[in-house]
């Protein structure tokens, strides 16, 4: 399989292999005008199976989306078709946004405009917990 | 700017300065009586409360300073859709410290996000009353004159008590704890509490539903009641909240030096023929809310350089 190699954009590489289509999602990347390849179940030496995610523009990224949803991910940046950046994205403290308190008790339940904001309480076992009722994210 | 949210925003230095501030006060009210004069506190009650609210009112009086606010949510602007954080906003305004009971969860955080002056969480539903654990502190430690080495039972509503959780999360910061959990099935410490926090840090704990099993070995026996505002389902209410009763036989087993505690109110799970008993705490542990509370009102207005 041949995907053309992008001349300014981002290559997201290392993506747990199943996991491209969520990041897809939750980074909102149908909603770009311009080329986005999902490549799954690529070979890969160090995980046997990779997702690939290839953007064609040099747009900003939720680099705390790729954080949570897979910790370890590689995120290139590319300029006049050479890498310039590379950066591996660990679980980010604080999350903002990105998923929603679901606890019906929490002030986050009844005042829309308040943050989802959620806290990095235990890194080993990558739980989450809501700021304001200490609701473990699902 | 410092609030207290949560116990576990102060250190157990800073706990310690609250408590030897409080002794002192006990030792000379006089020293403080004006030493908040020109100063407001405003007490935000957005649900009933009679003992937090008195307290916070009756510390800052106290002190010599003033007291405004309201205590209903529909008293106040939120009845009109106000949100928290405008409240906050509008309050900082108005006085030099907020006490705020909201029954959301995490309310008070979001106001100490948007006032200008220090705020105290009074209690947010379920979550945290970090001024109830105060009281709880003061009182250990006046009957104990120590935090490590302590023998402490929880008994009740150890799944929705929120003073459980915060008690357990102050006290595991010090050295030789050992936690008695006593409680129907239904109400068990939740299991992220004994994982992220006793487990964590190698507490010992025993589970039990047997109160007089347990009785012996306490050196804190810490009640509580179970709260109807907690439970979506009435019939579940019922069913538990009969599960302990403490009498006077149940004592029969405990040591002499026992010290009981309990948030208060109470309803029935402590006998009153207890209170006679010299083991009994309760309202000792009231009036230390009080002086624990003037503690804190003087460190936050103090380092918001208010004082």
């Amino acid at each position: 399989m041949n995907i053309d190699a992008i001349q300014n954009g981002i290559v997201i590489d290392h993506i747990t292999a199943g996991r491209g289509m969520k990041l897809y999602e939750l980074l909102g990347l149908e909603k770009l005008d311009c080329s986005v390849a999902i490549i799954k179940n690529v070979h890969s030496v160090k995980l046997g199976k990779k997702d690939i995610i290839k953007i064609d523009a040099d747009i900003p990224v939720n680099l705390d989306v790729i954080g949570y949803v897979d910790p370890g991910v590689s995120v290139n940046i590319i300029r006049g078709g050479q890498l310039v950046e590379k950066r591996r994205i660990d679980m980010p403290e604080l999350l903002t946004n990105v998923i929603f308190c679901k606890n019906p008790r929490c002030i986050t339940s009844v005042e829309q405009e308040i943050r989802h904001v959620f806290k990095l309480t235990d890194r080993k076992n990558k739980v989450y917990r809501c700021l304001y009722c200490e609701t473990k994210a699902n | 700017m410092r609030h207290l949210i949560n116990i576990l925003d102060f250190s157990p230095e800073e706990l310690q300065e609250l408590i030897d501030t409080a002794n002192d006060i006990i030792a000379d009210p006089a020293k403080y009586s004006q030493i908040c004069r020109g100063k407001k506190l405003a007490t935000l009650f957005f649900e009933p409360s009679t003992r937090t609210r008195l307290s916070f009112e009756a510390a800052m009086y106290e002190l010599g300073g003033n007291v405004i606010g309201f205590s209903e949510a529909n008293s106040s602007s939120a009845a009109k859709g106000e949100s928290v954080a405008d409240t906050a906003k509008t309050i900082s305004c108005y006085a030099d410290i907020i006490a705020m009971r909201h029954p959301k969860e995490g309310a008070p955080l979001v106001a100490s996000q948007n006032a200008t002056v220090p705020v105290i969480n009074a209690g947010d539903g379920g979550h945290n009353h970090p001024t109830q654990t105060l009281a709880d502190l003061l009182t250990i430690y006046r009957e104990k004159g120590r935090f490590d080495h302590l023998t402490v039972g929880l008994c009740g509503d150890l799944k929705f008590g929120r003073t459980v959780h915060s008690l357990i999360n102050a006290l595991s910061r010090y050295e030789g704890l050992k936690f008695v959990l006593i409680s129907p099935e239904e109400l068990k410490l939740p299991s992220y509490v004994k994982k992220e926090v006793l487990r964590a840090q190698g507490i010992p704990y025993v589970q039990t539903t047997d109160l007089e099993g347990a009785m012996p070995d306490l050196d804190i026996l810490y009640m509580t009641r179970v709260q109807r505002e907690r439970f979506f389902n009435e019939e579940d209410y019922l069913r538990l909240k009969d599960s302990y009763i403490l009498t006077p036989d149940k004592l029969q087993n405990a040591r002499q030096d026992l010290s009981i505690l309990h948030p208060l109110p109470r309803v029935n799970e402590i006998s009153v023929a207890i209170d006679s008993d010299p083991r009994a705490c309760y309202f000792k542990q009231v009036l230390n809310g009080k002086y624990m509370r003037m503690a804190l009102i003087l460190k936050l207005l103090k380092e918001a350089g208010t004082l």
